[in-house]
């Protein structure tokens, strides 16, 4: 079967209505879940199913498409949905975070900051932040209906018991607009101020649990705390051993079996692009060496 | 002049009910699950319901908790008709001024969560954001129902039954609310632990002033607890009065039945 049997982002035309009526109305009401049709999707659950159709929806011939996974542009599951779109839809298809119109990303928002002729798709793999605590799905409704959160901070509470501080590190759980519990999907809380004030629209589905929703540009997302034990970021307590960055969130990278290991960015166009511009980590090596 | 109203008028406040039910009637299909209740609750008297299995007592109590909508009838809480209230202020109700206490703690509890959590969901939910004073109260609580501090980060579900109940007592009581539901609250415990438990309950009851409404099978828990009772058998009110004059003379042939059937030890 070739690429022309498909419709154009392989999803039909009623279909992409369907989902981009819900995604208005995710605009419409920031942070609230709204649940949509997920369609079968040609990869399994877990691999972004709900981004994918969030991105197919939004996807137009003139788009220029970006994948990340954990900040990465050539790990598995970016590769493999953006060759899906490749494919499917022919758009254009770059690794450069400033050049792409719409990103779709597992685990990380990107550490430049996104303009407002930008879409960020976010893969959700369990949109209700209550869900650990409550685990039936008429009761969590009705909590954000009503506005009945204390339970959120159970969890907070729980943490700091327990660990002696808040101990989620990613998944952290924010408030939106002063209004609805959202869950921000699986991103470390490094990255939570950067949800808030984006100029960006950012969009978040999750496929097997058929929901969708969204924050328009410049939505006030706070992340909940204890006012004695107030919100922090937090990242390994290293620079880039590649490109030197001191701001950016790390990945922790074995090098051996004796202990060694390095730290470099996860974001890894912003990580090759300031390599380019001659900034050199600990273990790096200038990048035309590298070439030669 | 002024004063002497004023202070008739607070009198009257004092002396008015905290509930009031009228005519209040649950069918399940075309069976009654309880009719023609009607009484008044006055602040800090605790009501004991009686009456032998299938009776209506629970159906009676979650009505009044607004578990579930009564089909006739109506309840004031403070002369705030509950039936005609918003959801969203029912449940507030239900999490400050109200509580329940279930038969069995893991209907009341949460047993993945710890026991200082446990009591401090009420008052997170009612917008307490601070963990020192969170901490603070819920240690204080645990002390007052006789847990020992050192269990506040260990999960209920380690505790032993009588341990549990006493817990989801504490997680009630910590919004000092002032009208509290119970549902058999020492069913399923052994005879010490329901003596330690009742003491406890009778304790805080008087200390704090409680309106309670107790439903139970178990006569010695009213004898010991309640100020006034009401006998219920399918589903209606049998007899009510006070309890000493209840247990002792009883009126209707049910309640005699009920009363004699206590084996005497």
């Amino acid at each position: 079967m070739n690429a022309q049997a498909y419709n154009f982002a392989y999803l039909d035309e009623q279909t992409k209505r369907m989902i981009r009526r819900a995604i208005l109305k995710g605009l419409a009401i920031p942070g609230y879940q709204v649940p949509f049709a997920s369609r079968e999707m040609p990869m399994p659950y877990g691999w972004g199913t709900g981004g994918v159709q969030v991105t197919a929806a939004c996807l137009v011939p003139e788009d220029k498409l970006k994948v990340i996974d954990q900040g990465a542009d050539d790990t598995t599951n970016a590769v493999s949905i953006r060759k899906f779109f490749e494919k499917t839809a022919g758009v254009e298809v770059t690794e450069a975070t400033g050049e792409a119109s719409l990103i779709q990303t597992r685990h990380r928002i990107p550490e430049q900051d996104l303009s407002k002729d930008q879409i960020l798709v976010y893969q959700v793999p369990i949109p209700e932040p209550l869900r650990f605590l409550e685990p039936r799905e008429t009761e969590t409704r009705k909590m954000h209906e009503l506005e009945e959160y204390g339970l959120m901070h159970v969890k907070l509470y729980e943490d700091i018991s327990r660990h002696g501080e808040i101990s989620t590190s990613y998944a952290y759980p924010v408030k939106v607009e002063g209004r609805y519990i959202m869950d921000p999907s699986p991103i470390p809380k490094f990255d939570n101020p950067k949800l808030s004030d984006s100029s960006a629209i950012q969009l978040f589905g999750a496929g097997r649990e058929q929901r969708i929703y969204a924050l328009p540009p410049y939505t006030d997302v706070q992340s909940l705390d204890f006012e004695d034990y107030p919100f922090e970021v937090s990242k390994a307590p290293h620079d880039c051993d590649l490109c030197g960055a001191k701001d950016t969130y790390l990945d922790e990278v074995i090098t051996d079996d004796a202990g060694s290991r390095m730290y470099v960015c996860s974001d890894t166009d912003f990580c090759s692009t300031r390599r380019q511009n001659g900034h050199v980590g600990r273990l790096g090596t200038p990048v035309s060496s590298e070439v030669a | 002049m002024t004063a002497a109203v004023a202070q008739i008028q607070t009198n009257s406040i004092e002396d008015a009910p905290l509930l009031k039910v009228q005519n209040l009637a649950k069918f399940y299909g075309s069976r009654v699950g309880c009719q023609n209740v009607s009484f008044d609750l006055f602040p800090g008297e605790v009501l004991g319901i009686v009456g032998e299995s299938g009776s209506g007592k629970s159906t009676l109590l979650a009505a009044l908790a607004g578990h579930h909508q009564p089909d006739r009838g109506t309840i004031h809480y403070r002369d705030q008709d509950i039936l005609a209230l918003q959801e969203s202020e029912r449940r507030r109700l239900s999490r400050t001024e109200w509580a329940f206490v279930h038969q069995n703690p893991r209907d009341g509890l949460r047993l993945g969560v710890s026991a200082g959590g446990n009591v401090g969901e009420r008052l997170m939910s009612v917008g307490s954001r601070h963990y020192g004073n969170i901490r603070t109260q819920a240690l204080d609580w645990l002390e007052r129902v006789e847990i020992s501090p050192d269990r506040i980060d260990d999960r209920p579900s380690s505790f032993s039954g009588g341990m549990q109940q006493r817990l989801q007592i504490a997680r009630n009581l910590v919004t000092s609310p002032k009208l509290v539901f119970m549902d058999e609250p020492t069913g399923g415990l052994d005879v010490s632990v329901q003596a330690r438990l009742l003491d406890l309950l009778r304790g805080l009851v008087r200390t704090l002033g409680l309106s309670v409404i107790i439903v139970t099978h178990d006569l010695a828990v009213v004898r010991l607890l309640a100020d006034r009772l009401m006998v219920m058998k399918s589903g209606e009110v049998v007899e009510q009065g006070l309890t000493d004059q209840v247990l002792d003379d009883p009126q209707h042939g049910y309640t005699q039945l009920l009363v004699s059937s206590v084996l005497q030890v």
